[in-house]
């Protein structure tokens, strides 16, 4: 693998049940690629909660992975609304999701834990009325 | 223990794509990022919540199964999406502690 794979998706804001069609994509491929069963899990997760984050947080954005030798590398990019206080938002059960959000079995307030949780490194740089990006690396 | 072997024991196949995969522990919730930071690799996973990413969460996640609780319904089109996710989905009549309990005696 001497040049890196990049895998790019549109996230769509709207379709909430096929939310996650990107993790499951990169899944395969990372899968095909024959990484280790836990590398896999690692970036699926980090990746689902990115993605689900950006379809109830922020009405969909873009998700790209690029797959180098030493790393893997995670985007995602949305024009939402912003993280006012990141700090908050990266404790264990802060969530303003709504109630509707909830029953779908989200808004534990453990997404972004989880992101940090299963990657080596996690940036989110984001300003409020502008977007959201998030940056995560797994390092195999 | 297998997943299939627990259709011995009073568990009913809704999707069983992979039912030699292997059990090794089990994890109970129904919060979807709780169940994706606690539940480790190969645990069976109980619950009642029973939507599109329930199936999500245990592909990704990387769950032996997962074990709906209480009989609860799941309907047609998802049991579908299950099982060309390679997902599998049993389901007990019995309530969720009754459900672990069960697990508990049949695990090692
Ligand atoms: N992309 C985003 N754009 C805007 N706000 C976001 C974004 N991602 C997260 N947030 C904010 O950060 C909070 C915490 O996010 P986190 O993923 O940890 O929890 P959650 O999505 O509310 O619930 P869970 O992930 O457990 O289902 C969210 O409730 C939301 O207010
Ligand atoms: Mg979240």
């Amino acid at each position: 693998m001497s040049e890196p794979l990049i895998f790019h998706f549109d996230v769509d804001g709207e379709n909430f049940t096929s939310a996650g069609q990107a993790s499951t994509q990169v899944k395969k491929n990372l899968r095909q690629l024959g990484l280790s069963p836990d590398i896999i899990r690692r970036v699926s997760i980090a990746m689902y909660e990115g993605e689900i984050n950006m379809v109830i947080h922020a009405n969909g954005g873009t998700a790209d992975v690029i797959v180098n030798e030493q790393y893997i590398e995670i985007i995602l990019a949305d024009k939402g609304p912003g993280i006012p206080n990141v700090e908050q938002a990266m404790q264990e059960g802060f969530s303003t999701a709504t109630d509707s959000i909830r029953s779908l079995g989200f808004g534990a307030g453990m997404g972004l834990p989880n992101m940090k949780r299963y990657t080596d490194s996690l940036e989110i740089d984001t300003m409020v009325g502008v977007g959201t990006t998030i940056t995560m690396y797994v390092y195999l | 223990m297998l997943v299939k072997e627990l259709l011995a024991h009073g568990f009913e196949a809704l999707s069983l794509p992979d039912g030699e995969r292997e059990i090794v522990g089990v994890y109970i919730g129904d919060l979807l990022s709780w169940v994706m930071g606690r539940a480790q690799m190969d645990n069976a996973w109980i619950t009642i919540m029973t939507n599109v990413n329930t199936i999500a969460v245990a592909s990704l996640a990387d769950t032996s199964c997962v074990i709906l609780a209480e009989g609860v319904e799941m309907e047609d089109d998802l049991v579908e999406t299950a099982r060309t996710k390679e997902v599998n989905i049993l389901r007990s009549s019995l309530p969720i502690y009754e459900t672990a309990v069960q697990l508990s005696k049949l695990l090692p």
